[in-house]
């Protein structure tokens, strides 16, 4: 086990200095000035070269690359173009936030998902498996934004039931705070309860088909028997798999979501540094959802191994 | 399951029979998807929506751009869907809304599936080295939040249709990679390539002509798929202010400009182009899915 772990922490390092080389990139390389880009076409030459020296974007390309290198080991991801002040605490602060929404949006719908997705497996081509995969095709493929609409015209405004900005008073408890997190963490919750559910039902259709299930049922073990003590354990795989790449897709809808109910998380700081042009504010959002993206692989992999032995087994030879 | 009933090929002329049996299992294909209402379904709504957005000002009630009554009339008799804040009739624009989003997203959703295509058969085919490297770079990409990495696109080079394009289409390469790459290694073991192999065949012809043809199902499905992400990803932008923009009438953008007025109850300029875009996606996911049941049958 501790190879394996080794082997897949390596891995994650390499990948980690692809995705900065990525985002770098995209930043630093595709615009080929950058303080024409903020300052806009109309701005005089002194001014754009002014700001280009001040943030240090004039320096050859290779040295800006290895400075921000170094600087995503330090955990410092530069200063923002805007007010000057390091960009990570005010990241850090906001990511907070959108950590309550999004996990709030994870716990409304995995136990549902997965709930939706073992009922329909066991039902397999009847009238309420269709239902659910119909269900869950048709909600995984309405953007956050979208839903989120809906929900503030329906429950919002015409129903009155739930607050529509999202942001709590300041000295608000958990249940009230809940409440108003309710609303958008649902229009999240709705758009991973599709692929959660579909991934739950395929995996575990899979193992109903397998010959060990069908020697449980037929050494007389009931369904419920055979679902708890064979089933569920490499039914689940491919649903711990999907989760853990729904956590990284979750930060990406934040934004649309945090937009329409006017909540100060990470989404709503990315969008306020899109308008003012802070790269830097951008670049360390990209990177830091990027690592979240890939520990919530990494601890999806090693619970699958954990789960099933002939995976972590499999590197030891 | 559909029980399919498999008819005896017809007996003809032994010179082509690749090509008869290839035409006879596209017929059957067709046959097992009119058979599905979910098809039906979305490819009624989507002609409806192409339909709308091709005859645009000659079938809408009024004219969706220059034309001006009072600002945020409710929903009535004369305007079926109210107007917005400018006093443009919304069910007007709303039938026009589609024509940005309906150009943009396929041809994004058409590169990227290219050159993902490529990608993946080039992985799947050669390995070694090539596979690695290609499999880390991919692995990268998929770790990347794609909207962020999108909107931080948009802002260092200034958006345009062709920047959103080319920006989707790119960042969905390499997750239209994997599914190929996959496909193509499970190919690559079977008889046929190495016949082609034992042959003497050379890897670009045994690529093309050979393994391609048999991973083009997948590849459909995932044309699809892609289409549906890519309309979701560029009305997401839309909204966010970074994707299609104004004046256009497109749904996204709208809802972003009228959601403000939703808290004061002015709810039909942002409800009916969000409802559009909804049945848009699910028009097309539901054509996905379909498509991906029957030919994975």
């Amino acid at each position: 086990m501790t190879r394996y772990i080794g082997r897949r922490l390596m891995l994650s390092l390499v990948t980690l200095w692809l995705l900065v080389t990525i985002v770098f990139v995209i930043a630093n390389v595709l615009p080929n000035d950058i303080g024409r880009t903020i300052l806009g076409p109309f701005a005089p030459q002194e001014s754009v070269d002014q700001l280009n020296e001040r943030l240090g974007t004039n320096r050859p390309i290779l040295v800006q690359y290895a400075s921000s290198i170094l600087g995503i080991v330090t955990l410092d991801f530069g200063d923002s173009y805007v007010t000057g002040q390091p960009v990570w605490p005010q990241l850090f602060e906001a990511m907070g936030r959108s950590v309550k929404l999004a996990g709030l949006a994870l716990l409304i719908t995995i136990p549902l998902a997965v709930t939706a997705g073992l009922y329909a497996a066991r039902r397999r081509d009847r009238l309420s498996d269709r239902a659910i995969v119909l269900v869950g095709v048709t909600s995984s493929s309405i953007p956050e934004f979208v839903t989120g609409t809906i929900l503030v015209v329906v429950v919002g405004v015409q129903l009155g039931l739930l607050p529509v900005l999202a942001t709590p008073p300041p000295d608000a408890d958990i249940p009230t705070t809940i409440r108003y997190l309710l609303m958008p963490a649902t229009a999240m919750a709705i758009v991973y309860f599709g692929y959660i559910a579909r991934m739950t039902r395929a995996g575990t259709i899979d193992v109903l088909q397998s010959d060990y299930a069908r020697t449980a049922a037929m050494k007389g073990l009931t369904a419920g028997q055979t679902m708890r003590r064979h089933v569920l354990r490499n039914a689940l795989i491919p649903t711990v798999a999907v989760i853990a790449v729904q956590v990284g897709y979750l930060f990406g809808g934040i934004i649309a979501v945090e937009k329409i109910f006017n909540y100060n998380g990470m989404g709503q700081t990315m969008l306020m540094a899109a308008q003012r042009k802070d790269i830097p504010m951008l670049t360390a959002g990209a990177i830091v959802i990027g690592i979240v993206y890939m520990v919530a692989t990494l601890i999806a992999d090693l619970t699958i191994a954990w789960m099933n032995p002939r995976i972590r087994l499999d590197t030891e030879h | 399951m559909v029980d399919v009933i498999v008819e005896p090929a017809p007996i003809g002329p032994i010179a082509a029979p690749a090509a008869s049996e290839r035409s006879q299992a596209r017929r059957e294909t067709i046959r097992l998807l009119v058979r599905r209402p979910a098809f039906i379904i979305g490819n009624i709504v989507m002609i409806g929506w192409i339909l709308t957005a091709i005859l645009g000002q000659r079938i809408t009630p009024y004219d969706p751009f220059n034309s001006f009554s009072a600002g945020h009339l409710p929903p009535s008799a004369e305007h079926l869907m109210g107007t917005d804040r400018l006093g443009r009739d919304v069910l007007s624009r709303v039938m026009v809304g589609s024509r940005d989003v309906l150009i943009v997203a396929p041809l994004a959703a058409m590169l990227g599936v290219t050159a993902g295509t490529l990608l993946g058969l080039i992985m799947g085919f050669y390995r070694g080295k090539v596979d690695d490297v290609l499999s880390r770079l991919v692995e990268a990409f998929l770790a990347l939040p794609v909207i962020l990495v999108a909107l931080l696109t948009l802002v260092v080079l200034g958006s345009s249709p062709l920047v959103v394009i080319f920006v989707v289409g790119i960042l969905f390469t390499p997750i239209v990679a994997r599914t190929v790459r996959s496909a193509v290694l499970s190919e690559r073991e079977l008889d046929y390539v190495t016949a082609a192999k034992l042959r003497g065949e050379s890897g670009l012809f045994i690529l093309s002509r050979e393994i391609f043809p048999n991973v083009l199902g997948p590849t459909v499905v995932e044309m699809t798929v892609r289409f549906g992400y890519a309309i979701f990803t560029v009305a997401t932008l839309s909204f966010l202010g970074v994707g299609i923009q104004p004046p256009s009438p497109d749904w996204g953008l709208t809802v972003s400009q009228e959601y403000n007025n939703m808290i004061s109850g002015v709810w039909w300029p942002t409800l009916f182009p969000a409802l559009a875009i909804a049945s848009t996606v699910v028009a097309v996911n539901l054509i996905a899915d379909s498509l991906q049941s029957v030919l994975s049958e």
